[in-house]
């Protein structure tokens, strides 16, 4: 059953077209990466989807609901972390909470027992009466993350839920996410730079360029796309012809001297693949990545502008600390 | 459902803040005690003496400063993204700002219901007369921070602050007779401003309730003061709906 489905979904802005037409069908339980380079249109997109942005043409159904005529219901089934920290810091982590349930009209015999479950989830149990200014950057995510599941969305929508966080509190983070779904049998859509990451985390993955979709596969069929692994040879001549003929070669790329060959099944091959190239200088052997995907795709690797991205989120975490009235 | 949500929001705040609470209520204390004192000294008004005299207008003045600048705080909200997540929840723009106005009031109608307690070191101003002018301090606050909110979502930084503070805040309070007494004593440029100062009828009504003196009757001040509420409220409506 389709969670999140739209058709053509079309956003611009004057005259600029953020998003182009976008279809897209998840399942439930479904963990989603939109992968893209900066204004790609991921936000714009994940926008549309919870109402904040009205699509200007195209149509979106969440867990049944019409996202342009049904706002109200999308949103009471949709929850959102926000690229930057949307904490309330004058109150604590468990107030935090408390005024969500009452955004979303939870009832009062439950708030209590969901709001303690939530914590215990994200183990902020012992800190849940702090005021949210003397959190940490990782308990303050952990906080949004119960936040954005409290009331039980069928969607959780996580814009970039790891950006600026260190590698342990990352990594801490998805465990976190992966166990939420799961557990709750919660669909995720989520946006990240770190490919890694999507590759371990996400079940299918959609990769969106100047506001299209361009891929759209699990991790492991992206990857393969590439046509196996790749082979880069350091060479003074590289006879194009002979490789290519080769049956398992899939595609050859020159950049001067060095040649990165794709090919299936390298670590059976590589000797015969080598028996034709004269004089060769070096030989390097890896498996692809999502990021090499990426860079095919896009003609862009997706850490440059992560480096850009960062500089955002900077200032947004100064911003965020000298919060309070 | 969200006027609750914000209103429980904006109480839990206030509490937390009790600095606040005391510095909202020092300042009047000062402008009784310091100024009213000493003009008292040497000038009463109708046979009042002017420290009691000035009582309501200060009460006027603690509801106009506590509600435009509780509703330009949205500002700040803004910048912090605090107001983001609320304003992704399932409940409409208009409860929000509701919410907001009610939080507001409920702040300064706690600072004013302070200052009344201290009303007995006052000896002309009448007890029974709270009630009344409770009310129409009420309908005051809801208008002024639906002023302040409407200023606040049209605002993208603080540094409006300042220009709002000299030009809204300050001739609305000087404007409205707090201090001095409306009659035809008054140059007629300053009697014809003060006329057109919706805040004026508020000073008129609390003090007819408190010292037995005013201008009009008490329901045509009160109705001033609502019709004045009900046009901000609907202001306040369309501009914080329409707030990026």
């Amino acid at each position: 059953m389709a969670i999140i489905q739209t058709r053509k979904l079309t956003k611009t802005f004057g005259k600029i077209q953020a998003v182009r037409g976008i279809d897209l069908y998840i399942e439930k339980g479904e963990i989603f990466g939109l992968l893209g380079p900066n204004g790609a249109g991921k936000t714009t997109t994940i926008g549309m989807l919870c109402t904040t942005v009205r699509p200007t043409s195209g149509r979106g159904i969440i867990a049944g609901f019409d996202i342009a005529r049904q706002p109200t219901q999308v949103r009471r089934n949709v929850g959102i972390v926000f690229q930057d920290p949307t904490l309330d810091t004058i109150l604590t982590g468990r107030e935090n909470l408390q005024l969500h349930a009452r955004l979303y009209g939870l009832p009062s015999s439950v708030r209590k027992v969901w709001i303690d479950q939530m914590l215990e989830l994200v183990d902020l149990r012992g800190r849940a009466d702090d005021l949210t200014k003397t959190y940490s950057g990782g308990m303050r995510r952990r906080l949004e993350l119960a936040r954005g599941l409290l009331h039980r969305p069928a969607v959780l929508f996580l814009d970039e839920p790891t950006l600026g966080l260190d590698p342990q509190t990352r990594a801490r983070t998805w465990e976190y996410i992966r166990k939420m779904a799961t557990k709750e049998q919660t669909t995720v859509m989520l946006t990240t730079h770190y490919m890694e990451e999507a590759q371990a985390v996400c079940d299918r993955i959609g990769i969106i360029d100047a506001g299209q979709i361009i891929a759209l596969d699990t991790p492991a069929n992206l990857i393969d796309s590439l046509g196996g692994d790749l082979v880069e040879v350091c060479a003074p001549r590289l006879p194009l012809e002979a490789i290519t003929a080769l049956p398992y070669v899939s595609s050859v790329k020159l950049n001067g001297q060095v040649m990165e060959i794709s090919m299936k099944s390298a670590h059976l091959h590589l000797a015969e693949l080598l028996s034709v190239i004269p004089d060769v200088v070096s030989v390097q052997m890896r498996k692809p990545t999502l990021n090499d995907v990426f860079i095919k795709l896009t003609g862009r690797d997706i850490r440059e502008d992560a480096a850009q991205n960062n500089g955002g989120w900077v200032e947004a975490a100064a911003k965020y600390n000298q919060r309070g009235r | 459902m969200g006027i609750s949500a914000v209103w429980w929001r904006e109480f839990k705040v206030f509490w937390r803040e009790k600095s606040r609470i005391l510095a909202s209520f020092v300042q009047p204390m000062m402008w009784l005690f310091l100024f009213g004192s000493g003009v008292g000294a040497s000038l009463s008004v109708d046979g009042i003496n002017y420290r009691d005299y000035i009582y309501p207008g200060i009460l006027t003045m603690s509801v106009i400063f506590g509600s435009v600048f509780f509703g330009l705080y949205v500002i700040w909200d803004r910048k912090l993204d605090v107001l983001k997540a609320v304003l992704v929840a399932p409940v409409t723009r208009i409860s929000i700002f509701f919410g907001k106005v009610l939080g507001g009031c409920t702040d300064v109608i706690m600072q004013v219901a302070i200052l009344f307690i201290f009303s007995f070191l006052f000896p002309s101003v009448n007890p029974w007369g709270i009630p009344q002018a409770l009310i129409i301090l009420m309908v005051s606050s809801i208008a002024l921070v639906s002023v302040g909110l409407s200023l606040g979502s049209l605002m993208e930084s603080l540094e409006g602050f300042q220009v709002i503070s000299a030009f809204v805040v300050f001739p609305l309070f000087f404007l409205s007779g707090a201090l001095f007494p409306v009659d035809e004593r008054l140059p007629r440029w300053l009697a014809s401003l003060v006329k057109f100062n919706p805040l004026s009828y508020t000073v008129d009504g609390v003090r007819g309730a408190l010292l037995g003196i005013s201008n009009a009757p008490f329901y045509i001040n009160l109705a001033v003061v609502t019709l004045f509420a009900a046009i901000m409220l609907a202001i306040g409506c369309v501009l914080f709906s329409r707030m990026k």
